[in-house]
């Protein structure tokens, strides 16, 4: 520090103002990383240990090798259907849920009045908490008194048993959190990105004689493709991590038909105190939304495209 | 749709003198659907809680009558009394704004730290840092539930509030961070470099500069912080276990679980207290309903 003349013995990162200034920085997010090693990488790691162990709170982690994991894939009855049910879930909802919040953006995108009161409207249901929500739509939904099947009723439908079905129950699964989800976060995401449009885009295709299908499709649908592909990234895990719905609402029944995969988890490690068992689950699925994601991300090459000047 | 063809250009005749009739007639047309839309999608996501206000006040003989009534008859403002009556819910609710408060004061706090340092200074992997700060963001909680379990059930954490309160101050979150590095960004660098002249630590520069300059987008990040927070189920389910420590979202499932003590029918009062539980995120999304989507939408998601 005192001499400012070099000695290259050892090279060392910039001038002594800028190692100051890297030091400084660090410091500033030591909280994140602190918090990243212990909440994140830390868990991430030891959840990878304990996979490999039969371990029950309170005794020691045994190390018992691939066992948890074949257990899992071959003779766990439970894990197979509820993956699959998991998938279903996950297929409708994102799919469904993509659209519909698009749909939603672009209707709120269109020039008329009162429209923070229709995107506060939209909002509402994903700001009630998802106690509440399972409440509500378990009277919504009561087979015999619930306002459903009444509607069905007046319109001639003689309505499903919804949750109370096993048939039904995903079904009723995906609806509600359909609903609880089109007017949050992901519409609010889509608006920011229809607004990011440039306007002159879509007014010199409406001068050359382009309509308003064609435009969407050839100047909007591109313009949003890396926002969409954003949603849906965050909506397969969000989706795949569907757990208190169904905890609350069914429970897993009937007869297992909302048995999701993070219910298996749950149960594995919070109730039958697995927690080799549910680390190896955890593991599985974290295998899972990592596959899914990379290979979204992968094929986006074919479809978004990035706006580089 | 027939008679509103036929009405419209009627109702506007006076106006038409020299313009294209043909087209405003579908320009009305088109404006007339977008608000059916808007208003049969804004019912549709209303509705149902119009009907829970309603029920939450019915006397239990209305409850399952058929056909089911909108709005009771008989309005039983007691219902929501016997919330009180019935469950330690003014506990529950102390409980919340206990967890709720401490929480987001160090989320807001150790995520606006986090996003200082990521926005006005350089270091070696500070970019790629960044990115790893975001991709936790697709981290699901599963993925580390069992050893953090393990690991606060070593600290004799469980059954306190610590699991709820403590983690919020280790980065607040990867989504409060981009917003609030997003936001410093935007916050011209010589303010700071003057400050920084006249001898002013990276400290006060934070707290007497940025912060300040920082408060709609630390609004945002609190509205968000509360919702989250008084929200949550999942960390209060697995962390907690006594009654007398449960938070609302927990203390309402308790309710629904387990049968009271006496064999009064509470489908009533389970809708009254659902609705209380979901009162308190309703009146602050309403109250500062600017701050909330001017937030997300000017922080540029583009990146």
């Amino acid at each position: 520090m005192s001499t400012a003349v070099s000695m290259p013995r050892r090279r060392r990162w910039g001038t002594p103002l800028q190692r100051r200034e890297a030091m400084e920085g660090y410091l500033w997010i030591m909280p994140w990383v602190i918090g990243f090693i212990v909440f994140s990488l830390g868990p991430i790691i030891a959840s990878l240990y304990l996979s490999f162990t039969k371990y029950k709170i309170g005794g020691t982690p045994e190390w018992i090798g691939w066992a948890n994991y074949q257990e899992a894939f071959f003779k766990d009855k439970l894990f197979w259907p509820s993956l699959s049910r998991t998938a279903y879930f996950s297929v409708a909802t994102v799919f469904l849920g993509v659209a519909l919040s698009l749909f939603a953006a672009m209707l709120l995108n269109q020039n008329f009045r009162w429209r923070a009161i229709f995107r506060a409207l939209y909002y509402l249901p994903s700001l009630t908490p998802v106690v509440s929500l399972a409440i509500l739509w378990t009277w919504l939904l009561q087979p015999q008194v619930g306002l459903v099947n009444f509607g069905l009723y007046k319109i001639g439908i003689e309505g499903p048993g919804w949750m109370t079905s096993s048939t039904w129950a995903i079904p009723s699964m995906i609806m509600i959190s359909l609903w609880a989800s089109i007017g949050g976060g992901r519409m609010i995401i889509f608006l920011a990105g229809l607004q990011g449009v440039p306007k002159e885009l879509h007014e010199s295709a409406e001068i050359d004689g382009a309509n308003s299908v064609q435009r969407f499709f050839a100047i909007t649908l591109p313009m949003i493709s890396p926002v969409i592909l954003f949603n849906l990234i965050l909506g397969v895990i969000g989706s795949f991590s569907v757990f208190s719905l169904a905890y609350i609402a069914t429970n897993g029944g009937p007869n297992y038909a909302t048995w999701f995969f993070m219910l298996h988890l749950y149960y594995n490690a919070f109730s039958y105190f697995q927690m080799g068992y549910a680390s190896a689950l955890a593991w599985i699925f974290f295998l899972i939304i990592f596959v899914l994601s990379y290979a979204q991300i992968k094929l986006s090459d074919r479809w978004v495209y990035y706006e580089f000047v | 749709m027939a008679t509103t063809q036929q009405s419209a250009p009627t109702v506007m005749q006076p106006m038409r003198a020299r313009s294209n009739s043909g087209a405003i007639l579908r320009k009305r047309l088109g404006t007339l659907v977008l608000y059916l839309a808007a208003i049969l999608t804004a019912l549709m996501f209303s509705l149902p809680f119009f009907w829970t206000v309603g029920s939450s006040l019915k006397p239990i003989t209305e409850i399952y009558v058929f056909p089911p009534t909108l709005w009771p008859k008989e309005i039983r403002w007691v219902n929501y009394s016997d919330v009180f009556r019935l469950a330690p819910f003014a506990l529950f609710i102390w409980n919340t704004v206990v967890i709720t408060a401490l929480a987001m004061i160090g989320q807001i706090l150790s995520a606006a730290a986090v996003a200082y340092g990521f926005s006005r200074f350089r270091f070696p992997g500070r970019d790629w840092l960044f990115f790893l700060v975001l991709s936790t963001m697709m981290l699901p909680w599963q993925v580390t539930i069992v050893p953090t379990f393990l690991l606060f059930r070593y600290l004799g954490w469980i059954n306190t509030f610590m699991p709820l309160i403590v983690p919020s101050y280790f980065g607040g979150g990867a989504f409060y961070i981009f917003l609030l590095r997003q936001f410093f960004m935007t916050i011209p660098r010589d303010l700071d470099e003057a400050a920084k002249i006249d001898g002013a630590s990276s400290v006060r520069i934070f707290w007497n500069i940025l912060l300040p300059l920082a408060k709609p987008a630390i609004a945002t990040v609190a509205i968000f912080s509360f919702i989250q927070h008084w929200n949550e189920f999942i960390a209060p389910l697995i962390f907690l276990n006594s009654t007398e420590k449960f938070t609302v979202s927990i203390g309402l499932r308790y309710f629904v679980s387990n049968p009271f003590e006496s064999d009064e029918p509470r489908e009533a009062i389970l809708m009254a207290a659902s609705l209380i539980v979901a009162t308190p995120p309703l009146i602050l999304f309403f109250a500062a309903q600017q701050y909330f989507v001017r937030g997300i939408v000017t922080t540029g998601l583009k990146g």
